[in-house]
């Protein structure tokens, strides 16, 4: 059986080792490499990239990545929580209520971002609805900022904190809540002073599989931000198109990295399943 | 069980869950109403199959499709099988650095993921006197979803009746034929399941693709990522809608399976 098990996991190392750790094994040697004219590498050793990354002006753009990922998971958490508490109560529709929040998450995230644009343009929907509901004059400036790009990674990622709450919140005893209802407590206190407290490892798994794609989003401050809202993914991808400086982007990259091996530790430490 | 037992929802709960369907699923809908819009404005002018048919007749983007089909379909098989096979590899025996590095794959920003294998291909190609194309996409999205069919795969393993393939080892089977007759068609759902979400993930990449795409390998989100850039687009309103049908439809019946 031996055998056979470990030649089974054969190619998935095959797949891993050349596809995945090489490839980061390599911009991790760039990361320490000096730029080529156009594109690639030339090899000379420097820590410059790394020391560019306290450059004021992507300093800015790391910390504007840190903020913006920040909020996307707080609006998250804040939206989910309720959501999965009705899903975890409503009997026998759970199974439905819970395919309803996964069916959107899996049918295509370009789409999904698409639908924004289409919503807030100064052309689209609710801009064209208000102008001839007489509300507004003037379109409002709804797109190509900041305020677009959060509702992007709010509605994008939404989904990927309602799982592991409602999971959660299945695991509760529901004998606790019988305890807080017979002693008294109002539904909303048992809310706030029993489930939270009693979720909080909940949260934080749930919070952190947000933050992690949000620290790397690319295509929503893309699309949404308009090339205004420059998040740390469209700093990597610019410094491997159009600025051609690859070792500066592997040393974002890697950066980037560096907080997702942290947090995903954290997270394998406490046993959690990702997905 | 009866519907008194239950704790009845209360009404403010239902009413913000009601919200919050909306907000999951209206964006989607209102492309949807604007597909069959006979304006190309936002404005309702009457039902119309207009864009549908530019849709159909466009032949840049059957050829874009076409592309997104080919390699979705390859990465896919290849996908299921050498995650099938890991999952099984995985299930009894932990092998920790490897699963360690499957997760992190799943964690891995989309753009690292690209740009890391871009310098990869590349680096390869100074070598072998290859280009950017196909090949380079399949691999690249054979490398992005062997972690979720394991990851799925190994769900259904853990709620297999390991004894019987023991029985099957007790009854003189090799490992490979206790493997081959017992396990195998037992875990079918599961694997097939694994690969349904492979291939609508697969089909659905834009940025790692992007990033390692030839010439030759434009697939129909690259296709409508550049028409996103410029705007609304009633053909693209089109696009999306028939997406989210075939990719939801994909999805469900891999719910289904996972299920059985």
């Amino acid at each position: 059986m031996k055998r056979l098990r470990r030649l089974f996991l054969a190619p998935a190392w095959a797949v891993t080792g050349v596809l995945f750790l090489t490839p980061l094994a390599i911009i991790w040697v760039y990361s320490l490499l000096s730029r080529g004219a156009y594109g690639g590498v030339i090899w000379q050793a420097t820590a410059e990239n790394y020391q560019r990354l306290f450059d004021p002006l992507y300093g800015m753009i790391l910390l504007r990545t840190f903020v913006m990922a920040s909020a996307a998971t707080f609006f998250c958490l804040l939206l989910g929580f309720p959501l999965a508490l009705f899903i975890s109560r409503a009997g026998r529709r759970k199974h439905l209520y819970l395919q309803l929040v996964i069916l959107p998450f899996w049918t295509s995230f370009l789409v999904r971002t698409y639908a924004w644009i289409f919503l807030l343009r100064d052309t689209g929907l609710i801009n064209t609805a208000l102008l001839s509901l007489g509300v507004i004059r003037e379109p409002l400036p709804l797109l190509y900022n900041d305020g677009a790009v959060l509702l992007g990674l709010v509605y994008g990622y939404l989904p990927f904190v309602v799982l592991p709450l409602y999971a959660t919140l299945e695991r509760l005893d529901p004998a606790l809540l019988e305890a807080a209802a017979d002693l008294g407590a109002r539904p909303v206190t048992a809310i706030t002073h029993v489930i939270v407290p009693l979720c909080a490892p909940g949260f934080l798994a749930a919070g952190l599989l947000v933050f992690i794609p949000c620290l790397g989003a690319f295509l929503t401050p893309d699309l949404l931000g308009g090339g205004k809202t420059v998040l740390a993914g469209n700093l990597i991808q610019n410094q491997f198109t159009t600025a051609r400086d690859w070792p500066f982007g592997s040393a974002v990259s890697l950066l980037l990295m560096a907080i997702v091996m942290i947090i995903l530790l954290v997270l394998l430490r406490r046993g959690e399943r990702l997905v | 069980m009866s519907r008194t037992g239950q704790r009845r929802t209360p009404g403010l709960l239902g009413l913000y869950a009601a919200g919050a369907y909306a907000f999951l699923h209206l964006p989607l809908a209102v492309l949807a109403v604007f597909s069959v819009n006979a304006s190309r404005f936002t404005n309702w002018q009457g039902f119309s199959l207009e864009w549908y048919r530019a849709t159909l007749r466009d032949t840049h983007l059957a050829e874009a499709t076409m592309n997104s089909l080919i390699i979705a379909t390859a990465a896919t098989l290849a996908a299921t099988a050498i995650g099938t096979l890991a999952a099984y590899g995985l299930w009894k025996r932990d092998a920790p650095v490897l699963s360690t590095s499957l997760y992190l794959s799943l964690v891995t920003p989309e753009i690292v993921m690209g740009i890391s294998l871009l310098a990869f291909f590349q680096w390869i190609f100074r070598f072998l006197s290859l280009q950017l194309g196909m090949h380079t996409v399949i691999l690249a999205h054979v490398a992005f979803s062997v972690a979720y069919v394991v990851i799925v795969v190994l769900a259904r393993l853990r709620t297999f009746d390991a004894s019987l393939e023991e029985a099957a080892l007790d009854l003189g089977a090799t490992d490979w034929q206790a493997f081959r007759h017992v396990t195998l068609p037992l875990i079918l759902p599961g694997v097939i399941a694994a690969g349904l979400l492979a291939f609508t993930i697969s089909f659905d990449d834009y940025v790692i693709t992007s990033m390692v795409a030839g010439v030759d390998s434009e697939t129909l989100p690259m296709v409508m990522y550049a028409m996103a850039r410029r705007g609304p687009n009633p053909v693209l309103n089109a696009i999306s809608t028939l997406i989210v049908v075939a990719l939801g439809t994909v999805i469900v019946i891999s719910e289904r399976l996972r299920e059985k």
